[in-house]
């Protein structure tokens, strides 16, 4: 029997704004329990919801990146159900009107491209965390995360793999980032998953029952439970066996989903349009304003990289990773015109030593025309790669330019021939053996050959000269 | 001292200003009103003489300065869903019987401001849902001028307070007549402003859409002088509008020659007390003699007010309530098994009668398979209505009204058929609904208890309402009337 999974995927994002969506609590993380909690967020009587206009613009950035309709009348609406995280009661969300509606999302899966529709993205606030770990038999309830803007972007069942799910949830994740609307740190929550699974017959029209499984925070995690899941449903259907609705969780540890308790699956939300707030209204003034402030999207940029400058398609990955590299490539690039050496020396050298800093690329002293001198140098054979790597580690630690250090160093590349043909003289007198290997036809004898004459110079002969001068004399040789 | 307790805000100010009197005398005469005549009408449920003496004495180090607001060192009584600082808040409920509030409603804040004394918290029904005063924790309100007779609710205790002297002032809310009715029953002036006028930050909410904070006093010029305090912008309350300011009492003695006054006829039809629209039909009289013009006007959909109320209100405050779990603050049921139980029992003890079957009728009506065919109807319905009003708006300034079928009924005489007891709200509920100005204020006694009448206007007609609610009270006495207590 050929069977398809069909899998939807909803995002829920935490914008990184300063403070939380309907309070002015502040919503940076990390903070002890019940730090950031102010009175709207811990619903005392009396209190009421102010939005917080920056959300508006982050979701309009989004909406802008999907190509999606942005509803320039958009309503936020209560979703009512009882739990200790969620203080009113009700969790202010968007039902009938969302900010953004449709869209679309273009995903590479291997070699392939592939594009998945959005059915919509809306802003609601994030609820509390429970705790129960150290809490003397009880629950600890901690309100910080409650009120922290979300966008819940809801894909159409467009995946048909797990890889295409993760394929989609990375590019997704990117997405948000480059866009500076998350910090993205799934480990602290900043982008939760859950997943949408059912299972038909090749070919079929309908769709099969779908399963939730909510809540995975990586991407691993994503692609083993939607595996699980698949073969679990295809294995019940094997068997005849129909399949119920379900909320389902991912057990970590045992790698199986597992449905919740049914009760928590009958949810009648009672929405209705929440009276406490005013409808949204977007100008296309304010849409514009965004659309000008906007980065260019990695794949645009990508592109440009792959075409303009002849990268490799992993090479221009690396680079549009994150925008503040992509700019910082294209500056060290356009003055020092050695756009491979750039791009091999910024995914290698600058990027690890980056991320041994533990400093974003912002953040760097070293400046892209100072960098961009070091690859000219390079370029014009002035210093080996070998020193060229000696020259950026002072540069990560101190504030000197490369000639300075260059001079410091003594690592000026030598070049002038004459002391190269001395050193290459004595080494082919010294390596007897080496030179008749070469001679007799081993090609590799050479590099030794001219490791040698490297040697002598202290690491300062420039290498491609080495070797036509050494050359030059085991021709004579030979002869 | 007898003067003082009678007097109305305009005289107390020229007497605090001029020394004749001071903050502390008159609140220590009005405390001791409460301490006379509060244990028989059970209009105040919480009074703290010492914190209110010292805000009494700050006041008048305040007038001693010379830099004051004409309602500095006046005493004040506010409804017990004003969230205030340091005080116990509770809506009358079981629900909030412990809750100490962390913070002031915005019109507290004002009212403190201004150094105005607060006297304490006044009786109401529980969480505002009622019209009798009878739906509270701390039991139910005598009407002062017959204590066998409900005052009106859900601000009965303010309206009360006011009418036996026990403040000068008041502060309530009106979500479906709370003001205006109480004040009819109890022979005083209510005012419910636009929506949006008065900020809700602070208000216990009861229906989102529909609460508006109002001044109780005896006259209209007395609700003018405390509106200017209260009105105002304030970004903690996204329904709060910001307008240019406004001094309410400026307009009080404009001339109404020409004025036109709207009689809806579907106001005025079956159901009303024949002696009701007699008593309005004077007060009329000495409006046209004042060069007012009466205009027959419709409101069509006037029948359809009460089920879309019972609908909306119902439903908001479903949701509004349901942060009372017993988790954080407020009632939690001593013994409970699961999260469930603790939900259940809590709710249970906490709310009374009438709230929880607002609380099922709410849900209900948002319920998957009614929400299109209630709520949503409901709302639409409403839209029509704010339509009727401004059709007749067209025809003319103010709209008259009765403001109750009847004077007020006898305690205990409604308890078992809360349909009638919605039905009397027929009068005010549209004002709410369309979110307009209606004010309400004495026109004559029927059986010894006052009745009032109802002046609506369009949107931020409050000036208007008062200047006509002032040339009335100017060509009548009714509101100079006080109880025998």
């Amino acid at each position: 029997m050929d069977w398809e999974a069909v899998i939807g995927l909803e995002v829920h994002v935490q914008l990184n704004t300063q403070s939380k969506i309907f309070s002015n609590a502040p919503a940076q993380a990390g903070q002890a329990a019940n730090q950031q909690v102010s009175l709207v967020d811990l619903a005392m009587p009396g209190v009421l919801p102010v939005l917080n206009k920056a959300v508006i613009e982050k979701a309009i950035r989004l909406g802008i990146a999907l190509a999606a309709t942005i509803n320039q009348k958009n309503v936020f609406a209560r979703k009512n159900y009882f739990y200790p995280d969620l203080p009113k009661g009700y969790q202010i969300s968007q039902m009938d009107l969302p900010i953004i509606q449709g869209g679309t999302l273009s995903v590479a899966i291997g070699t392939l491209q592939k594009t998945i529709d959005i059915t919509r993205a809306h802003l609601e606030e994030d609820a509390g965390k429970l705790l129960h770990n150290n809490q003397s038999g009880l629950t600890g309830i901690d309100l910080n995360r409650a009120g922290i803007p979300l966008l819940e972007i809801v894909s159409e069942p467009d995946m048909r793999s797990p890889e295409e799910a993760v394929a989609y949830a990375r590019t997704l994740h990117k997405l948000v980032t480059w866009l500076d609307i998350s910090a993205g740190d799934m480990e602290a929550g900043n982008f939760r998953m859950d997943a949408n699974v059912s299972i038909r017959k090749k070919n079929a029209e309908k769709f099969g029952t779908r399963r939730e499984i909510k809540n995975l925070n990586s991407f691993r995690f994503l692609e083993e439970a939607i595996r699980y899941e698949i073969a679990w449903q295809i294995n019940c259907l094997e068997q005849n066996k129909t399949i119920e609705q379900a909320t389902v969780l991912f057990d970590e540890k045992a790698g199986k989903t597992c449905a919740m308790r049914s009760k928590e699956n009958a949810h009648d939300y009672r929405y209705f349009p929440d009276p406490d707030l005013l409808p949204m209204i977007i100008s296309d003034e304010q849409i514009e304003n965004v659309r000008r402030a906007m980065p260019k999207l990695p794949d645009t940029i990508k592109a440009h990289f792959i075409n303009t400058y002849h990268l490799s398609d992993y090479d221009a990955s690396l680079l549009t990773a994150q925008p503040d590299i992509a700019t910082y490539f294209e500056e060290v690039a356009a003055i020092s015109q050695q756009s491979k050496l750039a791009a091999n020396w910024i995914n290698g050298e600058f990027l690890a030593y980056l991320n041994k800093q533990h400093i974003a690329c912002s953040e760097t002293t070293i400046s892209a025309p100072a960098l961009a001198a070091l690859i000219t140098k390079i370029a014009e054979g002035k210093l080996s790669h070998k020193l060229a790597k000696q020259v950026f580690d002072k540069m990560t630690t101190s504030a000197l330019s490369v000639d300075q250090i260059i001079q410091q160093e003594g690592l000026e590349n030598i070049t002038d021939s004459d002391e190269i043909n001395q050193w290459v003289t004595e080494v082919i007198a010294n390596n007897r053996s080496l030179v008749q290997q070469f001679l007799a036809g081993k090609e590799k004898t050479l590099n030794a050959l001219v490791g040698q004459v490297i040697k002598r110079s202290s690491g300062k002969a420039n290498p491609n000269q080495v070797q036509n001068i050494l050359r030059k004399h085991l021709a004579k040789s030979a002869k | 001292m007898i003067a003082m307790i009678h007097a109305t805000l305009k005289t107390l100010s020229s007497y605090l200003a001029n020394k004749t009197l001071s903050s502390v005398e008159l609140t220590q005469a009005f405390l001791a009103q409460i301490d006379q005549f509060n244990s028989t009408l059970n209009a105040f449920i919480a009074v703290d003489y010492d914190k209110t003496l010292l805000e009494a004495k700050v006041a008048d180090k305040r007038l001693a300065k010379g830099d004051f607001h004409p309602l500095t060192g006046i005493p004040i009584a506010i409804k017990d869903l004003f969230c205030h600082q340091g005080w116990k808040t509770t809506c009358c409920s079981t629900m909030l019987k412990n809750f100490i509030s962390p913070y002031d409603a915005h019109v507290v804040e004002q009212c403190k401001k201004t150094n105005m004394v607060i006297l304490g918290h006044t009786n109401m029904d529980e969480f505002a849902m009622g019209s009798s005063n009878e739906y509270s924790c701390y039991g139910p309100v005598k009407n002062p001028w017959n204590t066998d007779f409900t005052p009106g609710g859900s601000s009965g205790g303010s309206a009360a307070s006011v009418a036996a002297r026990l403040t000068p002032v008041a502060l309530g809310t009106d979500t479906g007549g709370s003001i205006r009715q109480p004040a009819s029953f109890c022979g005083i002036t209510g005012l419910k402003p636009t929506y949006g006028l008065i900020s809700r930050y602070g208000i216990i909410a009861f229906a989102s859409s529909l609460d508006q904070c109002g001044p109780m006093a005896k006259t209209a010029e007395d609700c003018a002088l405390l509106l200017n305090i209260l009105a105002g912008f304030d970004e903690r309350d996204s329904t709060s509008l910001a307008r240019p300011f406004e001094d309410y009492t400026h307009h009080l003695t404009d001339s109404i020659n020409g004025l036109k006054i709207g009689l809806p006829q579907e106001y005025f039809s079956e159901g009303l007390d024949p002696k009701v629209s007699d008593l309005i039909d004077k007060a009329l009289k000495a409006l046209t003699e004042l060069g007012a013009q009466i205009v027959d006007i419709n409101l069509p959909n006037t029948h359809l007010s009460i089920p879309a109320y019972y609908v909306i209100a119902p439903a908001e405050a479903s949701a509004n309530l349901a942060r009372y779990d017993g988790v954080r603050f407020g009632h939690r049921a001593s013994h409970y098994n699961d999260l469930i139980d603790l939900y259940e029992k809590s709710r249970a003890e906490g709310f009374g009668q009438e709230v929880k079957q607002r609380i099922l009728i709410g849900t209900y009506v948002l319920s998957h398979g009614y929400y299109e065919a209630y709520y949503l109807k409901a709302q639409k319905v409403r839209r029509l209505i704010a339509n009727d009003f401004q059709a007749a708006f067209e025809k003319c300034d103010v709209i008259a009204t009765p403001v109750t079928p009847t004077a007020a009924f006898r305690l205990g005489e409604r308890q078992n058929d809360p349909i009638k007891m919605y039905l009397s709200d027929i009068y005010t509920i549209s004002v709410n609904l369309a979110g307009l100005p209606g004010i309400s204020l004495p026109v004559g006694f029927i059986n010894k208890l006052p009745i009032g009448m109802q002046f609506i206007g369009n949107y931020f007609a409050e000036s208007r309402l008062l200047n006509v609610a002032h040339r009335l009270q100017q060509a009548t006495n009714w509101h100079n009337q006080q109880p025998n207590l």
